[in-house]
């Protein structure tokens, strides 16, 4: 009993969210119109968890007989996670009900989302791995398909689930041949008898198959194919919380399972993993230049940032882990700001976020404009920007590990996509503007690009501060 | 007693029907029947598992996937059905607003 107790107050940002979720959907269930109750207790209650997330942050070790990690890495991740929740609910109050969303159970889908991600994340075992990957994905395909009367959200749902359900089979069915040869889900033991399963062509092929799993899961080429859909037919603020919080989760459990136990993973599985890095940051990269629609053109480059990642893991050891995460964090508060500047343009029929839309957006609401341009200067990646210092952390740790070739087709993409954000740029500072209304810009809208915008600025002008968060957790 | 490699090559073979199907049918149930048939099929894998080896881990884990892929269903169904409402249609081929 005292063990149990012990168990769940040090997992306690997962358990807390999920509460929050539960009394959110309540409140909705017993209370008419009571969305902005809902929306303040889901502020005030995802503060409180990041609070437990950073009080559980020194409680380094596991939970529930070594099946959840708690502290360290999964609070870190519990708070990136929790921030990107956050900053979504404040963003779609306005526009879920400018787009005649606003059912209750918004809130609760996304805070139940959060919880899986966190649970996703930190789990060390894989039959916790897999519930929270379901969890997430399953309130992320009802996201997906929330505007239920508009024909592109229903068409990108359903791409979603058909594809994320194909791809969880193949997560499982890793995870079963796995098993099969090791006798364990437990990734930890795993890890402990790697060398004698490292050449068991079964143990390999289930690896492979978990590896193409989340593959799908981060959107790598060769299987992205959902990934422009989906970020474009979902409701914008949708599409921000998927392609921040998802992905991030994705990348942290991947970084969990494959380098913290399959050790392997410097020999047989690196060539497959250059080979996804590479082909997603060319794809990802070079497609975004012909996309018309600004939501599509975001949803190609998260694949090329995908690719950057990629490297990170391909590469191995600690700094370039503290890399990707740290990547992880700066793409988090940039997409979520260029999502968010995307869900502000769009109009009532969601519609209008193409290009053309943007054309002299500084003269009708400068100070969107200016946001628009940081969040593209750092997904660009210029210094003093946080996307700038993810890949210099990542390109540099790749060099030291002599993966000078990857760094190189990772520059080399990085000067094509300065096209493609710039163009934005362009269009919204030096073009004159359209005769059309100004977009309605809500005070909260403002403050969760603000606090963006400045996550940014803090990451990118203090990035040995998010570093030292990340000494000694790998 | 049956050799579990025998229910091996069964699953693999229910997988792979489950993965051909997926790629090839135009129906958005009939997919979703594939994707049950593949869970099931890792279902299989896991308890020949469990039993050849003596360790009841992988049983247990058949409960988490029998729940989950009731949870997916149900989700699923009611895109599916969201989807029917506003075309009259659950062929994917018809389905493609979105495209580059």
């Amino acid at each position: 009993m005292n063990q149990l107790l012990t168990d769940t107050l040090h997992t306690a940002p997962i358990m807390g969210t999920i509460v929050l979720a539960l009394v959110v959907i309540l409140i909705n269930a017993m209370k008419k119109d009571s969305l902005a109750l809902e929306y303040w207790v889901s502020l005030i209650g995802i503060a409180a968890n990041i609070g437990l997330a950073v009080w559980a942050f020194p409680l380094r070790g596991s939970a529930f007989a070594g099946t959840v990690m708690t502290g360290g890495f999964a609070s870190l991740t519990a708070a990136v996670f929790l921030v990107a929740a956050g900053l979504t609910i404040i963003l779609s109050r306005a526009y879920i009900e400018k787009i005649g969303v606003n059912f209750g159970e918004f809130f609760h889908l996304i805070l139940m989302g959060a919880a899986g991600m966190m649970t996703f994340a930190a789990g060390t075992d894989l039959v916790v791995t897999f519930v929270g990957l379901e969890l997430m994905s399953i309130c992320l395909y009802a996201l997906a398909g929330i505007s239920r009367r508009v024909h592109k959200s229903n068409e990108a749902a359903l791409k979603y689930f058909l594809l994320g359900a194909f791809a969880s089979g193949f997560f499982l069915y890793g995870i079963a041949l796995i098993y099969g040869m090791t006798g364990t889900t437990n990734i930890l033991g795993i890890a402990q008898n790697i060398a004698a399963y490292k050449s068991e062509p079964l143990f390999l092929v289930g690896a492979g198959l978990l590896l193409v799993g989340f593959a799908f899961k981060i959107g790598a080429v060769p299987f992205h194919m959902w990934v422009p859909d989906v970020y474009e037919g979902s409701p914008t603020v949708v599409s921000a919380f998927m392609s921040t919080g998802a992905k991030a989760a994705a990348f942290a459990a991947l970084l969990l399972v494959f380098t913290a136990t399959f050790d392997f993973i410097h020999s047989s599985m690196n060539t497959v993993l250059s080979v996804l890095a590479v082909a997603s940051m060319l794809v990802g990269n070079i497609v975004a230049i012909s996309q018309t629609n600004v939501k599509r053109m975001l949803a190609y480059s998260s694949i090329g940032h995908a690719g950057y990642m990629l490297i990170g893991i391909t590469a191995g050891g600690d700094v370039s882990m503290a890399g990707v995460l740290f990547y992880l964090i700066s793409y988090m508060f940039t997409n979520l700001g260029a999502f968010g500047v995307a869900s502000i343009i769009e109009n009532a029929e969601q519609q209008g976020t193409d290009l053309e839309n943007f054309r002299g957006l500084y003269y009708r609401r400068p100070l969107l404009a200016v946001l628009m341009g940081v969040f593209m200067f750092s997904l660009v990646g210029i210094p003093p920007l946080a996307g700038f210092f993810g890949k210099y952390y990542i390109f540099v740790a790749a060099i030291e590990n002599g993966y000078t070739w990857l760094t190189i087709v990772g520059v080399i993409t990085s000067m094509i996509s300065v096209y493609y954000y710039l163009r934005v740029v362009v269009l919204m500072f030096f073009q004159a503007p359209e005769e059309a209304e100004a977009p309605q810009v809500t005070s909260g809208g403002t403050i969760a690009l603000l606090v963006s915008a400045f996550g940014i600025l803090l990451v990118g002008l203090f990035p040995s501060i998010v570093l030292g968060w990340m000494g000694g957790l790998f | 007693m049956i050799p579990v490699h025998y229910y091996l090559i069964l699953s693999a073979v229910m997988f792979i029907t489950g993965v051909v199907g997926v790629l090839t049918r135009r129906n958005a149930i009939i997919i979703f029947m594939c994707i049950e048939l593949m869970l099931n099929s890792v279902n299989l894998t896991f308890v020949a598992f469990s039993s050849y080896l003596g360790n009841e881990a992988g049983q247990m884990f058949v409960f988490f996937v029998m729940a989950v892929a009731a949870a997916e269903a149900a989700v699923g169904l009611a895109i599916v059905i969201a989807l029917f409402r506003n075309k009259q249609t659950v062929n994917i081929n018809e389905v493609n607003i979105l495209k580059w």
